[in-house]
């Protein structure tokens, strides 16, 4: 361990920030050491972006101390931080597809023969030197197009090793990775940290936080609240820390009276994408549908809702037949997809809040074939007020929105259509623990007024809190159906990772 | 859906007032930038506030406007088409020959519309069920539709047209110097205004250049609007093409050779984002009388042609630049956009 007389490898102190009229950070304090993995933790809206951004030197700080390794820095450019020793691995790391993975590591300063030729034995050997001590096994002669997110990460990591790296930021890097892929990714954070490095970890996360970190600091509302030694602390007060109050109950699932089947699928097949899925959903209950990412959930669900394409089977909401690959009539038949990607799939970023919110409602608010401002802005008023979204003007763009806000005009734009299934995909990804907590109580309220409802999750505990039953999905085949009263992780997960015959026996 | 929901959020419509979002908008510069070029061009430039100027003008500017419609549409879905004004020669030349073959000219014009509409199903179709980008596809048709009509009639011209209808494409409203076919112009703008801003389809138009996922996964049936948008573009480009044939008495399969371009550059002078997402119809009309009144402004003072060009061009790039760079300013001064943290990011 450090010695506590050294100075601390990357030190923050009082950072304030504004843009404009925003004050995005008030008192940024940070402290990192040598042969520490510390996490920060926090709301959407809490400030962590801006504080790494100003780390990484993407954004300047207006007042306040940044001292590394005991020496007050300024740096006006990502260049400059870099070239000091920090590196900031982002969730999306930024390669360029088409080359190769040796050539993304050493892109910029490649090692040269005479005339200036690139030495691209020498590359070679490094990179393969480099994934070696990483304990990982990436071929560095194939271009980075269609590697996983999480080799990608690596990659990036690598990169920040060949520069010498002393502290590392690591940005909600497992937000997209699967339960082994997280393991690789914390084995490796481990041996740079017995190597004497600093690593930032950011996650919402609080299980990976206990496991990986052994200091947190809390912020709220563009301020420091509190750092702590993982050990004397409990996610109990992590988070109530963040929310500055209790949070009564993470998974409030009320009581809901089960009514008669709503949606049924059956046999529904896609090549090499899904088969023979058949379920139903009755009114009132929350099915979730589990298994690691990657097993084929979201592609089933949008099956089911007519993006993507099926071979065979059928879908049939309350006994009409949902036609395929026609998302405005599976809609009218009273069907409702949140998708996994907000940004992409949920929302038009650059379109007003109202606009989002009625674009599912287009035809049914148009009068004589005609739509107007002003209908729709009476109507996204309903519904974005009864979601209680945070936005300063119905004509604010969606993008400007914070995460848990821009979910909720999501969901405000499927409830708007009145549906009586509910798809929702990943509904708390990368969203804070208040609006998490918001959103659950209204899953629950909407079951409880007869809604049918399928939550498709990769977090456990929220699988475990909310659903009625079980349905979890291997390598495109539901291997296990399992009632509220036998879901346990240890249950869903062993069916998650085994063959439908595996788990029967 | 806490406890405190039980009163509903009031959010106000609009975060700027009316005349402030106005005096940002690329239309209200379009608009402000006309005017200007009209008063000065009525004050020092002599023969220019004759009633015969604007009727030369609108019957100069004609096939421009009407195309500039369902470009506009087309360029906010983030496409492109580039075959109308080969669209136009061959609705031009099968007008000419049918005619030629002793066809009445309501008929032969009739067979002409069908025949564009299907140039522009033919585009639809390989953009939306072939899936080919329309930048390649249309560059393609507008050397097979111009080959076309080039090959149907040769180097010759059809130059006899019964004159009713000649002179009907040249005449004016009575008691004044406007041409009838203004009213033409008039009543399809409505209709392309309605189109684009008040109704459920001008609304899937804008999500599909924005996010075609989102709009997807919204219901809106993208490659049907699409499709939609290109037949119209190829209708209304061969009703252009009908108005130049009467209007000149000529049809050659070399007319209106490279009038794509003058319309793209209208639309984009009006402030329809090349990107897709972004534009009215108001602009892009604004744009073609923009480009008109000062090229006709320019001649009647005797400026040349090739000149002429250089301006319109420099226009062209300043206004495109002056967007960006208030846009680039905006970001910079409000909030962190995305836009400047790419930048960053790259400059990292």
């Amino acid at each position: 361990m450090s010695n506590s007389t050294e100075p601390p490898a990357l030190e923050l102190s009082r950072i304030a920030k504004a843009f404009g009229a925003v004050i995005a950070l008030t008192n940024g304090t940070l402290q990192l050491r040598k042969n520490s993995i510390h996490a920060l933790v926090g709301e959407n809206g809490a400030g962590k972006s801006t504080l790494v951004k100003i780390i990484a030197g993407l954004y300047q700080r207006d007042t306040g101390e940044f001292l590394l390794e005991g020496e007050s820095v300024d740096f006006s450019s990502t260049a400059q931080s870099k070239a000091a020793g920090i590196a900031v691995i982002y969730q999306e790391p930024t390669l360029f597809p088409d080359l190769s993975v040796t050539e993304n590591i050493f892109m910029g300063r490649q090692p040269t023969r005479s005339l200036g030729r690139i030495d691209r034995k020498l590359m070679r050997e490094e990179a393969i030197g480099l994934f070696t001590r990483l304990g990982v096994r990436i071929d560095p002669d194939r271009p980075t197009l269609g590697l996983s997110i999480a080799d990608q990460q690596i990659i990036e990591i690598a990169k920040a090793i060949s520069l010498d790296a002393k502290v590392l930021v690591m940005d909600e890097p497992t937000a997209a990775l699967s339960g082994v892929e997280v393991e690789r990714l914390f084995t490796v954070a481990r041996s740079l940290r017995d190597e004497g490095r600093a690593l930032l970890f950011i996650s919402h996360r609080f299980d990976e936080v206990f496991d990986l970190c052994d200091t947190v600091t809390v912020m709220r509302d563009g301020a420091y609240i509190a750092t702590s030694p993982i050990a004397d602390t409990t996610v109990e007060q992590i988070v109530r820390q963040m929310v500055g109050r209790d949070v009564s109950a993470l998974f409030p699932k009320e009581e809901a009276v089960i009514g008669d089947d709503v949606l049924v699928v059956e046999g529904l097949s896609q090549p090499g994408v899904f088969h023979d899925v058949s379920f139903t959903v009755k009114s009132g209950e929350i099915v979730a549908l589990a298994g690691l990412v990657g097993a084929g959930r979201s592609e089933i669900a949008r099956a089911v809702f007519g993006v993507d394409p099926y071979s065979s089977g059928t879908v049939r909401i309350n006994g009409a037949k949902v036609p395929r690959r026609n998302p405005a009539a599976a809609m009218k038949l009273g069907l409702a997809l949140v998708p996994e990607d907000r940004r992409k799939q949920g929302l038009v970023l650059e379109t007003s809040v109202a606009r989002n919110t009625t674009l599912a409602i287009q035809r049914s608010l148009a009068r004589f074939g005609f739509i107007t401002d002003r209908a729709e802005n009476a109507a996204a008023r309903i519904w974005d007020s009864r979601l209680e979204v945070k936005t300063a003007s119905l004509d604010t763009e969606a993008g400007t929105l914070s995460g848990g806000n821009q979910q909720k005009v999501v969901l405000a734009k499927w409830l708007a259509t009145n549906p009586s299934v509910l798809i929702v995909d990943e509904p708390t990804r990368g969203i804070d623990v208040g609006t998490k907590a918001e959103v659950h109580r209204l899953l629950s309220q909407l079951a409880g007024e007869g809604m049918a409802i399928i939550m498709i999750s990769s977090e456990l505990p929220e699988v475990l809190g909310m659903a009625d039953r079980v349905l979890v999905v291997h390598e495109g085949s539901i291997t296990a159906e399992i009632d509220r009263a036998d879901a346990t992780a240890e249950t869903v997960m062993f069916a998650a990772t085994h063959s439908a015959a595996e788990v029967a026996r | 859906m806490t406890e405190t929901a039980a009163t509903p959020r009031t959010y106000r419509d609009y975060a700027q007032p009316l005349w402030r979002r106005l005096l940002v908008s690329r239309e209200g510069a379009v608009i402000a930038a006309l005017v200007l070029v009209v008063v000065f061009a009525i004050s020092f430039v002599p023969h220019f506030a004759q009633p015969i100027t604007l009727t030369y003008l609108l019957l100069d500017i004609t096939p421009i406007l009407l195309i500039a419609l369902p470009m506009t549409l087309i360029i906010i879905t983030g496409e492109i088409d580039l075959s109308v004004a080969s669209t136009m020669g061959l609705a031009s030349v099968t007008l000419g020959v049918l005619h030629q073959a002793g066809m009445p000219i309501p008929l032969a014009g009739a067979i002409a519309l069908v025949v564009g509409a299907i140039a522009g199903a033919l585009n639809g179709f390989l953009i939306t069920v072939v899936g080919l980008p329309s930048l390649a596809v249309t560059i393609g048709t507008l050397a097979l539709y111009r080959g076309l009509a080039v090959g149907l009639l040769g180097t010759t011209a059809v130059t006899e047209f019964t004159e009713f209808w000649t002179d009907l494409a040249k005449s004016k409203i009575p008691g004044t110097s406007m041409p009838s076919v203004v009213i033409v112009i008039l009543v399809l703008a409505i209709v392309f205004v309605a189109l684009l801003h008040f109704t459920p389809f001008g609304r899937g138009i804008f999500a599909i250049g924005l996010s075609p996922e989102t709009a997807r996964f919204s219901g809106v049936k993208v490659e049907r609007t699409k499709f939609i948008l290109f037949v119209l573009s190829g209708l209304i480009s061969a009703l252009a093409g009908l108005y130049y044939t009467l209007r000149f008495s000529s049809a050659r399969g070399d007319n209106a050779t490279g009038y794509e371009l003058q319309v793209i550059a209208a639309v984009l002078l009006g402030g329809v984002s090349i990107f897709g997402g972004r534009g009215s119809i108001v602009g892009p009309l604004g744009g073609v009388f923009l480009i008109g009144v000062l090229a006709s402004a320019l001649r009647l003072a005797n400026v040349t042609s090739d000149v002429i060009n250089i301006i319109t061009g420099t226009l062209l790039v300043a206004s495109v630049v002056a967007t960006s760079f208030l846009a680039w300013f905006r970001t910079k001064r409000a909030r962190p956009g995305k836009k400047t943290e790419i930048l960053a990011v790259a400059k990292g």
